[in-house]
């Protein structure tokens, strides 16, 4: 059977963050009324003229240069033609011949190994207006409309459903590092089409093109492409021609249905808009640019993992946003021991369960690094059980409490000393006959159950430690 | 002296010494219409209009423009009033805001009229024969056409009908109708005026500009609606000149280029004989004159009808029937059905033809050949200019190598159309400023026009020499009969 190798390229689309629209200053808050964020520039009423905004400049410059773009100095604007409702100018202002930038890399890490991908280019546009549809009518909003845009294109560098992922969630997670995009799948700031072909293995020929629309999150895109390769192998098996086609993906149905064939592409007439002029990015420009890009998410891992001893694994889910990164290194900064283990337990563990229970980053919940610290104190002189140092956890984020206050208030202080455990634990063995009975017949673990007794007891204020010496001996006697 | 015949200096002199009020102004110039636009047909939606509107009448006097009215072609945005570009596409549209040029205006004082001057369906046209709301007559012989496409406001200068109006010029649009009707026009720098409310026919060339009765008012119009503008990215961040200082200068030893190739073939040879004791004039003033060549002019007209007709068919996409101005509108239609039926229906022949030529001049396959050539050839048009004007000041041509023609003459060909504009084309193309005054008449009444030209952003000099030639000449002082 012969082997089929995938070839994929990404093109992602990104809203960029800035307070107002790439051409008029409108707001661009997500999530208004519709039709509320308007004026007549970008609703293309007779007459208007574009001004380009700045910082959306700015903005794509600082995300063109962290995934290693080349600046094309000067750079412009061209119009992309094509009627439809959702374009109140029936053609887009975007880029053409020549983009912002171009030839740059990604490198994405596969289970420890390294993945280049290479970045054709990446442009600024303006965003459309969206469509709702209705049963007979079809109804436009303009609040999305102008919205300043990023297309970031990757070459076909890209072999499996895998790579696609990763890929992009590395490039997510670098331009939420960047701070210049919220990336958010379902509220449309970050969007993803895919090209993907199949062809024989170790050929260079490409296979038939086909473009898949419409997933809506990263996974989407997982499946629809792992879809459309078994679907083309499929075809290819039987010796059937792939049509070079736009394929959209069916989420319900879980399966890529055919939209238009590229035959009626359309031609979009791009000529360069002469509303705007050329625009110059001076090396003072870039240089003060680059400047202001932070350290990157595969910097900081290999940072942490120096710095701090933490393992590949660990640092991967500290750094995945820069809030919490920046969170955790204050932490571990704070951290007076020199293991750093208990407290990177503590963040990956509790502290990340609170922070996902409640849809938030670790740096969200309002514990501070010092508040962690003094819990963390608790813990580790043995005054608290960990099960207790849990829910003096969701106090402190609930109650902004500090530690010590919640501990005295709540007299959570535990119980190490032998004569007020001893109490317990006589009774504990006494109203559990079978366990005892277990133990001695051999079954070590059954211990752990009648420790666990003891904790319910004692409202989880028994040091367990203590607890479990004091019924062997007792258990012995 | 009835005030509507009057120009912006002498009407503030009266208004300061509070001889007359701004309503009188305003009177005058309504009689006037009332009485004379039904021959001309300068203004559109005449019948809608309602007089006794306040605002009208309010004025201070402190202001430069403090009660002049302006009247202002239908494709330069007017906030609440109707800018329709004289297309049925545009049937009704009021825009939501005013052009810069009109807040400019407005904020210097003037007093701009509900009604907007008549013009070639969105600028298209060299006669203003292609209007939905009909055509303008050259007030100097009405069975002549008053030039295009700012006709409407050229006529409506010339028959006193207005003080002082808008225009707008992408190939001519401006000048050449100013020449049929013995005006005086003229068309700023690329990025001198601000374009920001002007509906674009073609945005690399566009320019609004005035058109008025002497060269004096034209400069005090340029004055205030000149300057950067920063909803319009083109516009240049340059100090505006008081260009009306220069006025009385003396053109002693200024240096006047007349290119050759304005002189050949196609030059009607009463035009030639009156821009030739034009330029005698200009001798005698004490210019300096030189012949030059532009060796390019002849692919002016071809460069433009690509570029121009590319452009616009870009800029007129967007009047597709859902947002504003006329909607074929049928339940039946889907979507692309009714994009075609209201295009259809909305644009006129010209328009139609002009959005046709433009869109293949930019299609897949064409474009290198077409529009990207046509860039190239547009550049050494430029050039050509650039060389000249190393060493002279301003070019002197005819504006329109014929006086105005007879409404129908050329209007089934375009060709032919097209080569009115022949004179006038190569300043937008170049970017520079250009003004066209009356010197002189032909033996059959109709007026002729000069054309100046000058290196980008140098108004001044055109103001110079058109106003010293004005002051040595009759021409201005001229009124038709109606």
């Amino acid at each position: 059977m012969t082997e089929y190798e995938a070839v994929i390229g990404l093109e992602v689309h990104v809203q960029l963050k800035t307070k107002t629209k790439a051409f008029c200053g409108c707001s661009t808050e997500f999530g208004k009324e519709p039709n509320t964020q308007v004026c007549p520039i970008c609703l293309g009423f007779p007459g208007v003229l574009p001004v380009l905004n700045r910082t959306a400049l700015d903005y794509a410059i600082k995300v063109a240069l962290a995934l290693n773009c080349k600046i094309h100095s000067p750079t412009k604007f061209d119009r992309k033609n094509y009627f439809y409702p959702d374009l109140p100018k029936n053609y887009q202002i975007s880029q053409y011949d020549l983009p912002l930038s171009y030839d740059g890399f990604l490198d994405i890490d596969l289970d420890g190994k390294d993945k280049h991908i290479r970045i054709r280019r990446v442009h600024l546009e303006e965003d459309a207006g969206k469509l709702i549809h209705k049963e007979s009518t079809s109804l436009v909003d303009f609040n999305r409309a102008g919205i300043p845009l990023l297309e970031i294109v990757s070459e076909p560098d890209i072999n499996s459903p895998e790579e696609a992922y990763q890929y992009l969630v590395t490039l997510k997670s670098i331009i939420q590092y960047l701070d210049v995009s919220d990336c958010d799948m379902e509220k449309g700031s970050l969007r993803c089409d895919a090209n993907i072909s199949l062809r024989k293995k170790n050929t260079i020929e490409f296979g038939t093109k086909i473009e898949l629309k419409n997933m809506n999150s990263f996974k989407a895109v997982k499946d629809a492409l792992t879809y459309e390769i078994e679907r083309q192998k499929s075809l290819l098996s039987k010796n059937k021609a792939i049509v070079q086609e736009t394929r959209f993906w069916d989420t319900k149905e879980l399966k890529t249905f055919p939209m238009r064939t590229k035959e009626e592409a359309m031609d979009y007439r791009y000529f360069p808009d002469p509303d705007l002029p050329m625009f110059i990015i001076t090396q003072e420009k870039i240089q003060q640019i680059r400047e202001s890009i932070p350290e990157l998410p595969r910097e900081k891992i290999q940072r942490f993992i120096k710095d701090y001893g933490l393992s590949l694994y660990v640092a991967k889910i500290l750094v995945s946003s820069k809030k919490d990164a920046d969170f955790a290194e204050s932490c571990l900064k704070a951290y007076p021991n020199k293991d750093k283990k208990t407290l990177v337990n503590w963040l990956i563990g509790p502290l990340l369960q609170e922070a996902n229970t409640r849809g938030c980053g670790l740096a969200d919940l309002g514990i501070t690094p010092q508040g962690l610290n003094e819990l963390l104190g608790f813990v580790e002189k043995e005054l608290i059980s960990n099960l207790v140092a849990k829910s003096v956890l969701t106090e402190i984020i609930e109650k902004h409490k500090s530690a010590a206050t919640i501990i005295q208030e709540g007299n959570l202080i535990q119980i190490s000393d032998t004569e007020s455990l001893e109490k317990i634990a006589k009774k504990v063995i006494q109203e559990n006959p079978r366990s005892v009975q277990d133990y001695k017949g051999g079954k070590n673990n059954a211990i752990m159950f009648l420790v666990g007794q003891v904790m319910k007891k004692s409202q989880g204020k028994a040091n367990p430690k203590i607890a479990q010496e004091l019924l062997k001996r007792l258990l012995n006697e | 002296m009835e005030l509507n015949t009057l120009t912006i200096e002498v009407l503030r002199d009266k208004l300061k010494k509070k001889e007359i009020t701004a309503p009188d102004i305003l009177n005058s110039l309504y009689k006037r219409i009332k009485e004379v636009d039904k021959k001309i047909n300068a203004y559109v939606r005449v019948k809608d209009l309602k007089p006794g509107n306040d605002q009208f009448f309010t004025f201070n006097p402190q202001l430069p423009l403090g009660g002049i009215p302006v009247s202002v072609k239908d494709n330069i945005c007017t906030e609440g009033y109707n800018t329709e570009c004289c297309s049925k596409i545009l049937a009704g549209f009021k825009p939501p805001y005013d052009a810069t040029v009109i807040k400019k205006l407005k904020e210097a004082g003037a007093i701009i009229l509900e009604i907007k001057t008549n013009m070639d369906e969105f600028a298209f046209g060299s006669s203003t024969e292609n209007s939905c709301f009909g055509t303008t007559a050259n007030p100097w012989n009405i069975n002549y056409v008053a030039g295009g496409s700012s006709g409407g406001s050229a006529a409506s200068v010339a028959a006193d009908e207005a003080i002082v109006a808008l225009g707008s010029d992408t190939g001519g649009s401006i000048r050449q109708p100013a020449s049929f009707c013995g005006v005086v026009g003229l068309k700023p720098t690329y990025g001198r005026v601000s374009r920001y409310g002007l509906i674009a026919f073609a945005s690399s060339l566009d320019q609004i500009g005035p058109i008025t009765k002497d060269v004096r008012d034209c400069a005090i119009i340029m004055k205030i609606i000149s300057g950067y503008d920063p909803y319009d990215s083109t516009s240049v961040n340059l100090e505006v000149p008081d260009y009306p200082k220069v006025l009385g200068m003396d053109i002693k030893g200024i240096k006047i280029a007349v290119p050759k190739e304005y002189f050949v073939e196609g030059i009607d040879p009463e035009v030639k004989k009156i821009i030739q004791e034009a330029i005698e004039q200009l001798r005698e003033l004490g210019a300096q004159i030189k012949e030059v060549c532009l060796p390019h002019t002849e692919y002016a007209v071809a460069v433009y009808y690509i570029i121009a007709t590319a452009e616009a068919s870009s800029n007129l996409a967007r009047f597709d029937g859902v947002q504003y101005g006329f909607r074929f509108s049928n339940s039946e239609l889907n979507l692309i059905q009714m994009y075609k039926k209201t295009r259809g229906a909305g644009f006129g022949q010209e328009a139609k033809r002009r959005i046709i030529l433009g869109t293949f001049a930019l299609s897949y396959g064409y474009y290198e050949a077409y529009y990207l050539r046509a860039l190239k050839v547009r550049t050494l048009i430029k050039k050509d200019f650039d060389e000249v004007f190393k060493d002279c000041d301003c070019i002197v041509t005819p504006t329109s190598p014929t006086p105005a023609f007879k409404i129908g003459e050329k209007i089934d060909d375009p060709l032919k159309m097209y080569l009115s504009d022949i004179y006038t084309i190569s300043a937008n193309l170049a970017g520079i400023p250009a003004i066209s005054i009356p010197c002189g008449f032909t033996k059959d009444g109709l007026p002729v026009g000069l054309q100046i030209l000058a290196k980008a952003f140098n108004e001044e000099i055109l103001f110079r020499v058109a106003y010293a030639y004005e002051q040595a000449t009759p021409w201005h002082k001229m009124k038709p009969r109606l």
